[in-house]
C-alpha cells in the first residue's frame, strides 16, 4: 500500500481536472458527487497506508520522480510515510470526506457548485502534498496551494464585497508568513546543503550546525507557521475567512489548512529541539494566542465568529504543547480537534442553512426542538471543545495543558487553565443562545428545519469520532496508543522521560475538568438564570468590553500604524513598477510596432520592386564575393 | 588555331543577363519582358557552354544542361505566351501595369 501512496492525492487532483474542465458546462452537480468519491478513495488509500505504517514500517521514502537536479543540488518529487504523515494524512482524508459529503446538501442551491468543488479538490490534493512531502521545497509547493485555494473559497461568493476583501486580506497575511518560510528554507539549504528531511535530521545527529543557525531557521519558520495557523501577531485574516461558504470554514479554517503550521514545527521537531530559544517563542505566542482569541470570542454574536476565534485559540494550544516540549500532545490536539471543530462548523452551517443564512445568534433560540440531530451532535462537539471528559478534547487538552505543568512552565500552565474556563464559557453562551431559551425571531424560528440526511450523516460520523478518539487513541495518557506510536517519529531521542506521578497525573487532570465546570456553571447563571445579567456585566467592564467587541482594536491597529507608515515606500514600489518596469516592457512593444510600421512600405505588392530588391541583393553578393576572391588572390 | 579566352564568354554572358534583367525591370510589355528572361536564360546557357568547353573532363555536362534549358524555355514561352493571349482577350492590352483586374 504504501508504493502506492501516491494515489492518495492523485484522486483529489483527478476530481479537479474533471470538476474544472467539464464541471461548468456539462456535470454540474455531479461534480460533488465526483469530488466525494473521489476523496473517498483517498480515504481508503490512506487507511491502508496507516494500517501499514502500523505494522511495523517506520519511515519510508517514496520517490515518484526527481524534480530539479542543478549542479549537486536534487529535489525530488517524494513522499515521506512515517507515523506523522500518516496520522496526517488520514485526518486530512477522512475529514475532508465528510466535509465533502455534507456539502452536497449544503451548497446544492448554489448555482456556483461547479467552482466550489473544484477549488475544495484541489485544496485537498494540495493539502495532502504538503502533509506527505519529504522536503521543505515539495512543502512549500503544498503550503502555497492550499493558501491560493483558501483565497479562492474565502472570496467564492466574490460578488458581495465582503468576502473579497476578507480573501485578500488572508492572501496578504499569509505572504507575510510565507516570507518567514522562505527565509527558513534558503537558510537550511545553505546550512545544510539539502532540503530533504531525512538528510537534515541525519546531519543534525552527526554534526549540528550552531544554536543561532538553528535559533534563525526555526524562528523564520515559526514566522511562516504563524501565518498560515492563525496565530499572533498574524491571526486577524482567518475570523474574516468566515465569509467562505461554512464547509469551507469547517474543512480550511478549522481542520486541515491551518494546522500546517502545527505540523511544520512538529516536522521539524529535531530542528527546534536543538535551538534553544525558539521553543520558547512558539510555546509563548501559543499561549497568549490562545487566551487572546479565547476572550475574543466571549462577545461575539456571530455564530461563525465565535468558532473561528475558538479556533486560533485551540490552534494557540497546539503550539503551547510544541512549545513546552510536548510534540506528541500536539498533533493528538490536531487529530481530535479536526474531528470536534469541524462538527461545531458543520453543525453551525447547518443551522445557518435551516436558518435561510441567518448567522446572528441573538436571532436564534430555541431551536433544539427544530434540529434535533444538529443540537445533540453540536452539543457534544461543545462538551468536546470545553474538555469534558470522557470526549476527545479532554484528553489532548489536558494533556497538553499537563505538559505544560510537568515540563516546568507553570505561567504557561496557568494561561492554559484560564483559557479552558474561557472556551467552556463562550462554548456554553453559544450553544445557549442557538439552541436554548425561546426563539427571539419567529418568524425564523417558524421556517427553520433540520438539514437533509446527505448533511446530518457527516454530522453523526464526525460526533462519533468526537466521542470515541480521544479515548480510543488517547489512553491510557502519557503511554497511550498516539504516543507509542508517535512518539519515536517526532520527540527527540534522547529528552529525559521523566515520569510523572499518578497523583501529579491526576490532580492536574481534575484542575482541567474543574476549569472546563466552572466555565459552563458560569455561563449557566449569566444565560440560563441570568444572574448576573449579560448586559449588566458588559456595563460592569464598560471599557474592556467594548475593546472585545472591537476585537482589541488590532485590525485599527494594523490599518493606521502598519499600512498606513507602509504607504509611503509601497507608492514608490508602485511607481517604480509602473513607470520603470512596465515602461522597458511596453518600450519593447513600441520599438517593435514602430519599426514593423516602418518596414511595412517595403511591401508595395508591385512585383517589379521584388524583381528590383532580387537584383539588388545578387549585384551586393557578387561584389562581396568579388572583394574576398581579390583579397583572396592578392595575398 | 587560337582559342578565345573563358573571360570574353563570361564578359559576354554577364552584359547579356543584365541586358535581360534590365528590360524584365524595365519594360512594361507582356511579351517583350518574355523575351527578355529568354534573353537571360540563354546568357546563362552561355556562360555554361563556356566553362563546359574550358574543362572538357567532365563529360560535357554544361552542355547537356544547357539542352535542359531549351527544354524548359520552350515550354516556358508556349505556356507564357498563353497566359498572354487569354489576359488579352480579358482585357486588349498587354501592358502589365493595366492588367491589375485580375487581382484578387
Amino acid at each position: 500500500m504504501i508504493g502506492n501512496v501516491w494515489l492518495i492525492p492523485a484522486f483529489p487532483l483527478a476530481a479537479f481536472l474533471v470538476c474544472g474542465l467539464f464541471g461548468r458546462r456539462w456535470l454540474h452537480r455531479w461534480t460533488g458527487v465526483i469530488a466525494s468519491a473521489a476523496v473517498g478513495a483517498s480515504a481508503i488509500v490512506a487507511i491502508g497506508v496507516f494500517l501499514e505504517v502500523l505494522g511495523g514500517k517506520e519511515r519510508t521514502t517514496v520517490k515518484l520522480y526527481e524534480w530539479i537536479a542543478v549542479g549537486d543540488f536534487r529535489s525530488n518529487v517524494a513522499a515521506l510515510v512515517d507515523p506523522l504523515s500518516s496520522v496526517m494524512l488520514l485526518v486530512v482524508t477522512v475529514v475532508s470526506f465528510l466535509i465533502f459529503v455534507y456539502s452536497n446538501g449544503y451548497m446544492a442551491h448554489d448555482h456556483g457548485v461547479h467552482r466550489f468543488f473544484t477549488w475544495m479538490s484541489l485544496f485537498v490534493f494540495a493539502m495532502l502534498i504538503l502533509v506527505m512531502a519529504d522536503n521543505y521545497l515539495l512543502m512549500f509547493v503544498g503550503w502555497e496551494g492550499v493558501g491560493l485555494c483558501s483565497y479562492l473559497l474565502i472570496g467564492f461568493w466574490f460578488e458581495r464585497p465582503e468576502p473579497y476583501v476578507a480573501a485578500k486580506k488572508a492572501f496578504v497575511m499569509n505572504r507575510i508568513g510565507d516570507w518567514g518560510y522562505t527565509i527558513g528554507m534558503i537558510t537550511t539549504f545553505l546550512v545544510f546543503g539539502s532540503m530533504t528531511f531525512t538528510d537534515i535530521f541525519a546531519r543534525m545527529e552527526r554534526d549540528a550546525p550552531t544554536q543561532s543557525v538553528l535559533t534563525l531557521i526555526t524562528i523564520a519558520f515559526f514566522v511562516g507557521a504563524t501565518g498560515k495557523s492563525a496565530q499572533l501577531p498574524l491571526y486577524s485574516w482567518l475570523p474574516d475567512a468566515m465569509e467562505g461558504p461554512t464547509p469551507v470554514s469547517a474543512l480550511i479554517h478549522a481542520a486541515t489548512m491551518v494546522t500546517a503550521g502545527v505540523y511544520l514545527v512538529a516536522r521539524s521537531a529535531p530542528l527546534y529541539a536543538a535551538a534553544g530559544p525558539s521553543l520558547v517563542v512558539v510555546g509563548t505566542v501559543g499561549a497568549v494566542t490562545a487566551i487572546f482569541a479565547a476572550t475574543i470570542a466571549l462577545v461575539q454574536f456571530d455564530i461563525k465568529r465565535v468558532m473561528a476565534y475558538s479556533t486560533v485559540s485551540q490552534l494557540g494550544y497546539m503550539f503551547l504543547a510544541l512549545g513546552v516540549g510536548a510534540p506528541v500532545a500536539a498533533i493528538f490536539h490536531l487529530a481530535t480537534h479536526a474531528f470536534f471543530k469541524a462538527l461545531l462548523f458543520l453543525g453551525s452551517g447547518s443551522v445557518i442553512h435551516g436558518l435561510e443564512g441567518e448567522q446572528d445568534m441573538r436571532k436564534m433560540g430555541g431551536l433544539r426542538r427544530k434540529m434535533p440531530i444538529t443540537y445533540w451532535t453540536m452539543l457534544l462537539a461543545g462538551g468536546a471543545l470545553a474538555a469534558l471528559p470522557p470526549l476527545a478534547g479532554f484528553w489532548s487538552k489536558d494533556e497538553i495543558v499537563g505538559a505544560a505543568y510537568t515540563n516546568g512552565y507553570p505561567i504557561l500552565w496557568a494561561v492554559g487553565i484560564v483559557t479552558a474556563v474561557l472556551t467552556a464559557f463562550y462554548v456554553t453562551r453559544a450553544m445557549w443562545m442557538t439552541f436554548h431559551g425561546e426563539p427571539r425571531e419567529h418568524h425564523l424560528y417558524e421556517h427553520a428545519h433540520e438539514s437533509p440526511s446527505v448533511m446530518t450523516l457527516p454530522l453523526i460520523a464526525l460526533a462519533v469520532g468526537t466521542v470515541t478518539l480521544g479515548v480510543a487513541i488517547g489512553w491510557p495518557p502519557d503511554s497511550g496508543f498516539i504516543h507509542t506510536f508517535l512518539g519515536p517519529a517526532v520527540e527527540t531521542p534522547g529528552a529525559a522521560d521523566h515520569a510523572v506521578a499518578v497523583g501529579t497525573i491526576v490532580a492536574l487532570a481534575l484542575v482541567s475538568i474543574a476549569a472546563g465546570v466552572l466555565g459552563i456553571l458560569i455561563g449557566f447563571a449569566m444565560y440560563v438564570r441570568r444572574r448576573p445579567d449579560p448586559v449588566a456585566v458588559s456595563r460592569a467592564f464598560g471599557w474592556y468590553y467594548r475593546a472585545l467587541v472591537n476585537k482589541y482594536y488590532v485590525d485599527e491597529l494594523y490599518d493606521h500604524r502598519i499600512v498606513e507608515a507602509f504607504r509611503g515606500l509601497f507608492g514608490i514600489a508602485w511607481a517604480f513598477d509602473v513607470h520603470v518596469i512596465d515602461g522597458i516592457a511596453n518600450g519593447i512593444g513600441w520599438i517593435a510596432a514602430r519599426s514593423g510600421g516602418g518596414l511595412r512600405r517595403v511591401q508595395t505588392g508591385v512585383v517589379g520592386n521584388y524583381a528590383l530588391t532580387i537584383v539588388a541583393g545578387l549585384l551586393v553578393l557578387l561584389v562581396a564575393y568579388g572583394g574576398y576572391a581579390a583579397g583572396v588572390l592578392g595575398r | 588555331m587560337p582559342t578565345v579566352p573563358l573571360g570574353w564568354f563570361v564578359g559576354v554572358s554577364a552584359v547579356l543577363f543584365f541586358i535581360g534583367t534590365a528590360g524584365v525591370l524595365m519594360r512594361r510589355n507582356a511579351v517583350v519582358i518574355l523575351m527578355c528572361v529568354e534573353l537571360m536564360l540563354n546568357a546563362a546557357n552561355l556562360a555554361l557552354v563556356a566553362f563546359s568547353r574550358r574543362s572538357a573532363s567532365i563529360d560535357e555536362r554544361g552542355s547537356v544542361f544547357v539542352v535542359f534549358i531549351f527544354v524548359i524555355a520552350a515550354a516556358e514561352v508556349a505556356v507564357g505566351l498563353a497566359i498572354i493571349l487569354s489576359a488579352y482577350r480579358n482585357q486588349p492590352t498587354v501592358d502589365v501595369d493595366e492588367m491589375h483586374r485580375m487581382k484578387g
